[in-house]
């Protein structure tokens, strides 16, 4: 479990690194995408994992910590925002330049 | 009321943005802002004059105790910081309020939760929280800053977007590693669970380490500064006056981690680095001063020189150091709003050639030479205004530590070409003239920005004038920040510490 999550973060988190280094905003939205699911996955294993609990306290019943949990509900609600908007700007960028580049440069 | 005030910063912006939201006339809007700013300009005063007491006021929000709720936490620092944001805000909606404000819609709403973000960021006591007001701030400057359009804004965006996107996902990771190290993400709690044993402590260095670097990313530590400059240049002038204390709130975020967190337990983690870096970005930053062409963008670099100058101050450690920092922080903030704003000024004069460093025609506004003058002078620190009481303390202060020697060359020369790069721009706009064939448009002129301008360019003398009270608040501000102990009592309410239980699930 531990090791499937860890693998998936890490290849989460390459994938998006690598989509940001590049130059047009398309590929960086994606990669932004990636590696905010890393973080939030990431998040999540830092309450630690545990199989068959609920996220309430009960007396005598084992629990899973409901705060990373609340943590990540946040987070991906600010994450989808900021990336609604970054959709909106490049393509206000690719509007106003009529290029896709980042820096709204030339594609020669 | 007493009970409630420090909740007031954050509910009076944030209940205008709504009320904005909800009537769309441009009129309404305007006055809603300018009441909002002033209600929030005397709540503040107030509070910053409660806080002087040295008394901690700490706000449970929906009053579950820390470290299980949120808190707000004001003391000296946090209510001085939201004083200065009112302040600047006011300004800045001024300024805004004679035409900016009709280039897009929805501004004033976005100008409200700008520093409903800024003043959370400034009060909160934990860190979660402070990720939360951190992107509701950047969240409003990313739409501020492309408010107006154009090309040249949308190109600044879309890196500073990016930038502040990936790091936010890295104070994500730095949150997840400190909650899954020490179990809670309450600053006072960080701190009591720092100086216990029983968990590791390699994470923790790691986690606090990301943290530092988030911020160093908002306040423009070298490496992570090459944003600033595009950003604040292409932004219009009252967002770039605002924007002013943004690189700010990465700094006071660095000062009360290391005072309240890192002090006590890990001291050596700013050590060797930080004052290195920030000696680089003030070198960078003078020879960006040097070259720009524009004063806009002259005066973004003087932005991060001064986020260079006052990041030479955490690594010391100091009380007097971080006074003197705490007075430099105040004057740089106003003075380079005041830049921005003349530079917008002067625009409105030039027509064509704007602020740029190349002849243009002959403008007039004789107040308007003046003030520029005293906010060069102000910025560059020259006497009498207060850039030169603040650098005084700051070179004083600094005379003994580590490395004072090469500090003391860096920041007088770097001082010494700023000086130049000013002198040099402002003879370029106010003397040299060029015929311009055709008839010249008249300067767009109003109340509103003239007094807007006024108001923050005198703030250079006043703040001189009333340096030793400043300084003295400065110096309680600073030993205040410098007593983790009195602030983690006051925030868990000096109940007993409970053990860390992470490790040994």
């Amino acid at each position: 479990m531990e090791a499937l999550l860890a693998t998936a973060i890490g290849a989460l988190t390459a994938c998006g690194v690598f989509l940001i280094l590049r130059a047009r905003s398309f590929p960086v939205l994606l990669g932004l995408t990636l590696l905010s699911y890393a973080v939030n996955l990431f998040l999540f294993a830092s309450g630690r994992l545990r199989l068959n609990a609920p996220p309430l306290v009960q007396a005598g019943a084992t629990s899973t910590d409901p705060l990373p949990q609340a943590l990540v509900l946040t987070a991906i609600v600010i994450g989808f925002g900021m990336t609604a908007y970054l959709a909106m700007l490049a393509l206000r960028g690719l509007s106003e330049s009529g290029s896709d580049r980042v820096d709204c440069g030339d594609d020669r | 009321m007493i009970r409630h005030a420090p909740i007031l910063p954050l509910l009076i912006p944030f209940a205008a943005a709504l009320l904005q939201m909800a009537c769309q006339r441009l009129a309404v809007q305007r006055w809603i802002g300018t009441v909002a700013c002033a209600v929030l300009l005397l709540t503040s005063a107030w509070l910053a004059l409660l806080a002087d007491d040295g008394e901690l006021r700490v706000y449970a929000l929906g009053d579950w105790p820390a470290p299980f709720g949120i808190v707000l936490v004001v003391d000296r620092l946090a209510a001085a910081m939201t004083l200065l944001v009112a302040i600047l805000g006011f300004a800045s909606l001024l300024h805004a309020s004679a035409g900016f404000d009709e280039r897009g819609r929805n501004f004033h709403a976005l100008f409200q939760l700008q520093l409903f973000g800024l003043t959370g960021a400034f009060l909160t006591g934990d860190l979660f929280n402070l990720f939360v007001f951190f992107e509701v701030m950047l969240l409003a400057s990313y739409t501020l800053l492309a408010h107006g359009g154009g090309v040249s804004r949308t190109r600044a965006g879309i890196s500073y977007v990016v930038l502040n996107l990936i790091g936010s996902a890295l104070f994500l990771i730095a949150l997840g590693l400190l909650y899954g190290t020490l179990g809670t993400l309450n600053l006072a709690d960080v701190a009591q669970r720092l100086a216990q044993p029983g968990y590791d402590p390699a994470l923790a260095r790691l986690a606090l380490a990301l943290l530092i670097t988030v911020f160093a990313l908002k306040a423009g530590l070298l490496p992570l500064s090459f944003w600033l400059p595009p950003t604040y240049t292409a932004a219009g002038v009252p967002v770039a006056a605002l924007f002013t204390i943004m690189t700010k709130v990465g700094i006071v975020a660095i000062l009360r981690l290391q005072t309240t967190v890192l002090a006590p337990s890990l001291a050596s983690l700013l050590d060797g680095w930080l004052t290195t870096l920030a000696l680089a970005t003030i070198a960078v930053a003078t020879l960006g001063a040097l070259a720009a062409s524009r004063l806009r963008t002259l005066t973004a670099w003087l932005v991060l020189l001064s986020a260079g100058t006052l990041l030479l101050t955490p690594a010391q450690a100091s009380t007097r150091v971080d006074a003197a920092a705490l007075y430099y922080l105040v004057h740089s903030s106003l003075a380079g709003a005041a830049l921005f704003l003349i530079a917008g000024e002067v625009a409105s004069r030039r027509g064509p050639a704007g602020d740029r460093f190349t002849a243009g025609p002959l403008w007039s506004g004789n107040w308007l030479k003046l003030g520029f003058l005293v906010a060069a002078m102000t910025s560059v620190g020259l006497p009498p205004f207060s850039g030169f009481v603040a650098k005084l303390m700051l070179l004083d202060s600094l005379r003994s530590v580590d490395g004072g020697a090469l500090i003391w060359t860096v920041v007088l020369v770097s001082g010494l070409l700023v000086m130049l790069a000013l002198a040099r721009g402002g003879c370029t706009l106010v003397w040299r003239q060029q015929a311009i064939a055709g008839e010249q448009p008249a300067p767009a002129t109003a109340w509103q920005r003239s007094a807007a301008t006024l108001a923050v360019v005198a703030a250079g003398p006043l703040l001189a004038g009333l340096a030793q009270p400043l300084s003295g608040w400065a110096m309680r501000t600073a030993t205040q920040l410098h007593a983790p102990e009195a602030y983690v009592a006051g925030v868990l309410g000096g109940q007993p510490a409970r053990q860390t239980d992470k490790g040994s699930r």
